[in-house]
């Protein structure tokens, strides 16, 4: 295990610092720069280039960025001149309470649903929440969070933009977690239904158990390994849905910050951003395939880095 | 997503086909040019098509004029004595209502399809062309080629795709002509889409490498390009099919996310993602929700391919862009 997770880290941070590199030379290399885009005159852009640093030679640039990033120095940011680590920190922190709230949010909706329409073959209400998923499947977070905003903005129920207070923070969860709930209530559908068809289930049934029973204490568990495996992919898709309820709602996150420092060519706040989003993804996988490992450990070792 | 319920299978391939189809002739089928404003009609409402006039008569489909009468609410009345139709140049028919310049939501939403639908189109023939040529070099090769290539699959597989796709479309300039954007889009997104397509196709060229048709083959003399071509890629075709499934609607996603957040096409240019964006911008929405209508195109798409894709595990090489 100390091994697996040894190497596992290895490999997350050379990801990262490769990001992190391929995000700045990208930034670097795009045409225009911070300095050129405000209309002073020819010297004064020329004297802001030479403040910032631009005026160097790429190759130096690069080089000096690398040698602060050894030391956790991610340089500063041209737009806010502040600290690009305190920026990210703060930033981070804002995509990661919202995407846990929706992670939570989901798997309290998904997996309950998922169970119920699994486990029972009719009804009205099981033909509901499946056609309810099948529709919110394919409807991406951009979609659902342009909706729901209208709705709150229709009714006037709840704010809209910002992050000041719990209610501020309905529309972008539900926005981020519904077509992820769908996805888990498809699969834990599937899953159930296929454990409680075989023969323990069958058997279990045939005792005398209530259905409540066996699907709770006996199906249930055993059906847990496909949405296990899946929170991985999870991760992700909360990860980039994330970008677009923040770009909709307003949400002062990550994605939003690397947007701006795109858009304004902002090289080191991008490269900062980008470091973030890698390690972000990379905590997130590393995390499923830990709770993976000690599930089962037989998979220990087979997934490399 | 079986399909249990007396619907035909062939449903949603129909669907995706009419799809493509109204894309195609969109020039054709839409009322209006999409660019052309009508000035006294910003945020007209969707005009419902009547048969049966208030007298009774049946006509062929039309719609009563409308005419703004409070500018600043934006209120519109309806004029029930006189009927319109396409036809009739001076006054608009606003099927799916009009934006904030007055331009018919219709036919913008169909000049979108075009550029959307094309883009989500020619990067999925890129993408799964660029993944089964890595897959099978590979799967055939094997040895250190195959670790190496592999090995870059994963590294791409784990980057957050969206922050890729953004510093790949950042490092491009920020105003370009659609072609330019087109173009620029397609190659992004294939460059970030391949890596699932590859390892798919690696695995099948594994097993069936070994399969006693592909030894038969090599004993007749075959060729590794013929075996590859005739033997291999075909059994990677069900795979390939399925992976387009997933790519179409993740790409036509991510290309309306790009739009939106103004790194796709830009505002004169009907792009579903771009009008979102004016959609949004104004903060309208919630008076003229009828602007939402690309949103619908977008899940009208999405959903028919999803939906064609019935039995699919639903997170089997999911891609995520947004």
């Amino acid at each position: 295990m100390f091994l697996f997770l040894a190497r596992r880290l290895l490999g997350a941070m050379l990801l990262v610092f490769a990001v992190a590199s391929g995000a700045l030379l990208l930034a670097q290399l795009a045409p225009g720069d911070y300095a050129s885009q405000f209309g002073h005159s020819p010297a004064e852009i020329a004297a802001e280039r030479h403040r910032l640093g631009l005026d160097r030679p790429l190759v130096e640039r690069y080089t000096g960025w690398l040698e602060r990033t050894l030391t956790l120095d991610f340089g500063q940011s041209f737009q806010y001149r502040r600290p690009v680590m305190d920026l990210v920190r703060e930033r981070a922190a804002n995509t990661a309470l919202l995407a846990v709230c929706a992670l939570v949010v989901a798997t309290l909706i998904g997996i309950p649903s998922g169970v119920f329409t699994g486990s029972r073959q009719r009804g009205a209400a099981v033909r509901a929440v499946r056609g309810a998923s099948l529709v919110l499947l394919s409807v991406p977070p951009l979609i659902s969070s342009l909706v729901l905003l209208t709705i709150a903005a229709r009714t006037g129920w709840l704010p809209i933009s910002g992050m000041e207070g719990p209610r501020h923070f309905v529309v972008p969860t539900l926005a981020l977690a519904l077509p992820i709930a769908a996805m888990l209530e498809r699969l834990q559908a599937q899953s159930i239904g296929d454990v409680l068809s075989k023969p323990f289930a069958i058997a279990a049934r045939a005792r005398g158990l209530s259905h409540a029973r066996i699907v709770w204490r006996h199906a249930w568990r055993q059906s847990l390994g496909p949405i296990l495996a899946v929170y991985g992919v999870v991760v992700a898709s909360l990860f980039s849905g994330s970008f677009a309820v923040e770009m909709v709602a307003s949400w002062p996150g990550l994605g939003q910050l690397m947007f701006n420092a795109l858009t304004v060519r902002d090289t080191y706040l991008v490269a900062g951003c980008a470091a973030a989003g890698a390690t972000f993804l990379a905590i997130g996988v590393l995390a499923v395939d830990v709770a993976h490992a000690l599930a089962d450990p037989r998979l220990e070792g087979t997934h490399g880095a | 997503m079986r399909n249990g319920r007396g619907l035909p299978a062939a449903m949603p391939a129909i669907a995706l086909a009419l799809l493509i189809v109204v894309a195609a002739l969109a020039p054709t089928l839409a009322p209006y040019v999409p660019a052309r404003q009508f000035a006294n009609y910003p945020f007209a409402p969707p005009m419902r098509p009547h048969l049966v006039d208030d007298g009774g008569t049946w006509h062929a489909p039309f719609a009563y004029p409308v005419r703004i009468v409070d500018p600043i609410e934006r209120r519109y009345a309806e004029d029930r004595t006189r009927r319109i139709t396409f036809a009739d140049d001076g006054e608009p028919w606003f099927l799916l209502g009009s934006d904030a310049l007055g331009r018919d939501v219709l036919s913008r939403v169909l000049a979108g399809a075009r550029l959307s639908l094309g883009i989500a189109l020619l990067a999925t023939l890129c993408t799964l062309i660029i993944g089964a040529a890595i897959g099978a070099a590979a799967g055939y090769l094997g040895g250190w080629v195959d670790a190496w290539l592999m090995r870059s699959a994963d590294l791409v597989l784990v980057l957050p795709t969206i922050y890729v796709v953004l510093a790949l479309r950042g490092a491009l300039p920020v105003v370009m002509v659609p072609a330019q954007v087109f173009a620029a889009l397609v190659v992004v997104l294939s460059l970030v889409g391949w890596p699932a397509a590859a390892r798919g196709v690696r695995g099948i060229f594994l097993v069936e490498r070994r399969s006693e048709y592909a030894e038969a083959a090599r004993a007749l003399g075959a060729g590794p390009w013929r075996v590859i071509g005739r033997h291999l890629l075909p059994a990677s075709r069900g795979f390939l099919a399925v992976q387009a499934t997933v790519l179409v609607p993740a790409f036509v996603m991510a290309e309306a996310t790009l739009s939106y957040v103004g790194l796709g096409f830009a505002s004169p240019t009907a792009s579903w993602g771009a009008m979102l964006l004016d959609a949004s911008k104004v903060r309208i929405v919630a008076e003229a929700p009828w602007l939402l209508a690309p949103a619908a195109a977008i899940f009208v798409t999405v959903f028919v391919v999803h939906a064609g894709s019935a039995g699919r595990d639903p997170h089997s090489g999911d891609h995520n862009l947004g």
